[in-house]
């Protein structure tokens, strides 16, 4: 006796099962995901992507501009002269400091000339504005514009008016991508302005400010002290602004202090940020390892033959 | 006399629809992604869908043929992109989005609007909740309690998505069938 078949005739067939496309666009991605996560391969494919997905991602933009520019058509004549008082009262403030400076610098100049020490990092710097913040609930990243022409790197730091607020993680053609320092894990190496103390503040993921680890609980650091840069990593410059110590919880029974700290810099707020490039080259890095190694080596053939 | 076809009801399981347009597919997936990427924050990005997964949700329990599997781990792909996030993420959740709908679609259409929304806020949760498995692997720190509430808001705009997809393949209403 035959049965009816299971299966569909030939012309009706489908291609594979949903089930074994499922699998196989599956394992893909999760080679894709184990990729990128691990060992970062895919920026070229994602640089690729972005190009393709650029015209559709600045035609997103539209909208919010056009209603921005209407908005800002009938801010009222009221905020406007208030912005402008306020910003005139800014200038004269500044320009005092402004003033000062040079003469500062000279005198800073011939101090560390005196000291024998390199002179300051004279960053260039770039202006850019933001054009959205990251959608990606697991991180804090933003996104700026950037001038086709514009030499901005991977590493870059990135200011506000007020201090820090992020690292340049990728660049697309036309925008960049800033990792903020609020982001889990984003380190700044940081010193104490008060004391010099020296520690990194690693940030701590969306809605927890950044805090300061591996800090003994007898460390010199009071609430309200100010972090700045300490520009030990060549990444940001020395000096710059970074956060205020918010919390501090000392108990002698923990390795560690507890401290917390709240960003200086409107690192959600800002709409105008400035990337500080590399200009200062590091000294190369020494190849003491290697040169070990071979020592090392050596001195066991050495004691070998011998 | 031909009546105006009804905007927010979906076609009866009985009804017989056209054909959709493999060029309104396209353009409505593309929609979506434009959607997806609009440059919001705060709340409104908060509360925002996730449009894409919405759109290709419909269109695998409408046209599975058309719109499968591939096709939203492509899309998905695209929004890794769009979102700069982990490289294949939405394309894994796309994918298992798809083959749920294909999975569950006979009895999704089966039920009122309202009733297909609440079985597609699980199909949406579930989407989100594998991003969240595959993030938190790979060592991301646990997303704000807001995370949840695009599943739900995707399933309150379900009705509208329907009606407005369903739109040009619903036939003119005769006032005889009536």
């Amino acid at each position: 006796m035959r049965h009816v078949p299971v299966e569909p005739p030939a012309f009706f067939h489908r291609g594979p099962s949903p089930l074994a496309r499922l699998a196989f666009f599956g394992l893909i991605s999760i080679a894709l995901l184990f990729l990128d996560t691990r060992y970062r391969y895919l920026e070229n494919m994602r640089h690729l992507a972005a190009i393709v997905l650029y015209p559709l991602q600045r035609a997103a933009q539209v909208p919010g501009e056009a209603l921005g520019y209407v908005g800002s058509y009938f801010a009222s004549q009221r905020a406007l002269s208030d912005e402008n008082a306020s910003l005139k009262r800014q200038l004269v403030e500044q320009s005092i400091v402004a003033r000062a400076l040079p003469e500062t610098q000279d005198e800073n100049t011939r101090l560390k000339a005196l000291l024998g020490v390199r002179a300051r990092y004279g960053a260039a710097a770039t202006a850019v504005e933001v054009l959205y913040t990251g959608r990606d609930a697991f991180t804090q990243k933003l996104f700026v514009s950037k001038d086709g022409d514009a030499d901005l790197k991977a590493g870059e730091a990135v200011v506000d008016v007020e201090g820090v607020v992020g690292q340049v993680t990728r660049v697309f053609p036309y925008m960049v991508e800033v990792t903020l320092i609020t982001d889990k894990d984003q380190a700044v190496p940081v010193k104490v302005q008060r004391s010099g103390v020296r520690s990194v503040l690693f940030g701590s993921g969306a809605g927890h400010d950044p805090e300061l680890r591996f800090m003994a609980p007898n460390a010199d650091i009071q609430v309200g002290d100010r972090l700045v840069t300490s520009g030990i990593d060549g990444t940001y410059p020395p000096g710059l602004a970074v956060a205020r110590v918010a919390t501090l919880e000392r108990d002698t029974g923990q390795m560690f202090a507890r401290i917390t700290a709240t960003p200086l810099a409107g690192v959600d707020r800002s709409r105008h940020l400035l990337v500080l490039s590399q200009a200062a080259a590091l000294p190369p890095r020494p190849e003491a390892p290697a040169d070990a190694d071979a020592a090392k080596k050596s001195g066991r053939a050495k004691g070998r033959r011998g | 006399m031909a009546l105006p076809k009804p905007l927010l009801s979906a076609a009866r399981p009985e009804e017989i629809l056209r054909p959709s347009r493999p060029w309104f597919v396209v353009l409505t997936l593309v929609l979506a992604l434009f959607a997806n990427l609009l440059p919001l924050s705060g709340t409104a990005l908060a509360l925002r869908p996730d449009f894409l997964a919405l759109v290709l949700l419909y269109w695998c329990i409408q046209e599975p043929r058309f719109v499968g599997v591939g096709t939203a781990w492509c899309v998905g792909l695209l929004m890794d992109v769009g979102d700069a996030t982990l490289f294949g993420q939405h394309a894994l959740a796309y994918a298992v989005l798809a083959y749920a709908a294909e999975y569950f679609r006979r009895r999704v259409l089966r039920f009122p609007l309202w009733q297909q929304a609440a079985q597609v806020a699980v199909l949406l949760a579930l989407c989100a909740g594998l991003v969240v498995l595959v993030r938190v692997v790979g060592g991301a720190p646990l997303p704000r309690w807001t995370y949840a509430v695009p599943p739900l808001s995707g399933a309150l705009l379900w009705p509208l998505v329907t009606g407005i997809l369903q739109w040009p393949q619903r036939p003119a209403r005769s006032s005889v069938e009536l």
